[in-house]
């Protein structure tokens, strides 16, 4: 079976709890309901042959509601198929985890936790895995600036401001000569 | 100091340490000793590391200058060469191996990281090493060839052998004393 098979098995035993599917470039999506995500995970897992997880990241839709999305890459051991699992989740919801799939999982969970503060039930060890523990912020949020924000925990580790001297530089291709396509400081409205 | 006996006085001259005697001051000694005996540690912390690992290997050969005793104990060590990106979760652990380290010491900041944050203008790398610990050599390149490296051990090597620790020492004493 291929990945669009799957999506269409998946879409007949889910039924209204999926929310979208999506096929580009060979690229396989389904988005579903957070109530129905592990269940969807487990028959992925079990059913259809998605051994492995290979990655586990999220989104941070800053100013929508539900403000977060997860996203889950599987693929079969041998490479043959691989589909990827979305899911929204707002800022109160909490996601069940899949290390009780997959162990790998578990570092993968750590980092969205760490970078976005998404919580997840059940996991049996949700700690920070890159930031310290006690570092109050989750620096890949939207409304986290890049310079960073000061914090300070004493004989743990502290933070600065980065000096970006009126950036941060973006790139916008196609309008003009090198000069206007990337200026050296941009003020950040 | 003359001594009254001719014979005394040949002894010493006619003695096996004849031509092995040198004056000189103190600092000038001292200094000449610690200048030609810098034992590093290597804080390797990201890629600058290997190119200080090359440094040390025998096409460069830190041993030409007298610095090639790497140390990862901090205690029997003189120079922390900071070579890498210095983390703020890395940073208080830099601190405090350099805290360890015995006095005279000095730090070499090796690389665009380590002596202002590099290309990491972000909230997870410190913005520079000297915001925590004092540096005597900044050394530039991303990373710097070891050529750079050693060049920087050798500008440091200068920088020591003007150090005056003594007479300064000397110059505190006498305005304690007055």
């Amino acid at each position: 079976m291929s990945a669009a098979q799957d999506i269409a098995t998946l879409s007949a035993k889910f039924g209204a709890d999926v929310v979208g599917t999506k096929e580009f470039r060979g690229e396989h999506t389904i988005s579903v309901k957070l109530s129905v995500l592990h269940e969807l995970l487990a028959t992925a897992k079990n059913e259809l042959g998605y051994a492995m997880i290979i990655d586990i990241s999220s989104l941070d839709h800053f100013g929508e509601d539900p403000r977060f999305e997860m996203v889950y890459e599987l693929v079969t051991v041998d490479d043959s198929k691989h589909l990827r699992v979305k899911s929204k989740v707002s800022e109160d919801e909490e996601v069940p985890t899949c290390t009780d799939l997959w162990v790998g999982a578990d570092w993968h969970e750590r980092e969205v936790y760490d970078m976005m503060g998404i919580r997840f039930s059940g996991h049996p060890d949700l700690r920070r895995i890159l930031m310290w523990e006690g570092y109050p912020f989750y620096p890949l949020r939207k409304d986290f600036p890049l310079a960073g924000r000061p914090s300070e925990m004493p004989d743990v580790a502290f933070t600065g401001v980065a000096p970006l001297e009126g950036g941060p530089f973006v790139t916008s291709p196609g309008t003009g000569d090198v000069v206007t396509r990337e200026p050296r400081a941009r003020v950040v409205k | 100091m003359v001594s009254d006996s001719t014979q005394t006085a040949h002894a010493a001259y006619d003695s096996k340490i004849e031509g092995n005697i040198i004056f000189t001051r103190v600092d000038a000694a001292m200094n000449w000793m610690r200048k030609n005996s810098m034992w590093p540690m290597p804080m390797g912390l990201a890629c600058c590391a290997i190119e200080m690992m090359a440094s040390a290997c025998s096409r460069f050969d830190l041993s030409r200058f007298g610095m090639e005793v790497m140390r990862f104990s901090p205690r029997q060590a003189d120079v922390m060469i900071v070579a890498g990106t210095v983390t703020y979760k890395m940073a208080l652990a830099v601190k405090r191996i350099w805290d360890q380290m015995p006095e005279p010491k000095w730090c070499i900041a090796m690389g665009a990281c380590a002596s202002s944050g590099g290309m990491y203008r972000s909230y997870a790398v410190l913005q520079g090493i000297d915001r925590l610990i004092p540096v005597d050599v900044y050394i530039s390149g991303c990373p710097p060839r070891p050529e750079a490296l050693i060049e920087g051990l050798m500008k440091l090597q200068r920088k020591i052998e003007s150090d005056p620790a003594l007479s300064n020492q000397k110059k505190e004493l006498i305005e304690d004393l007055a």
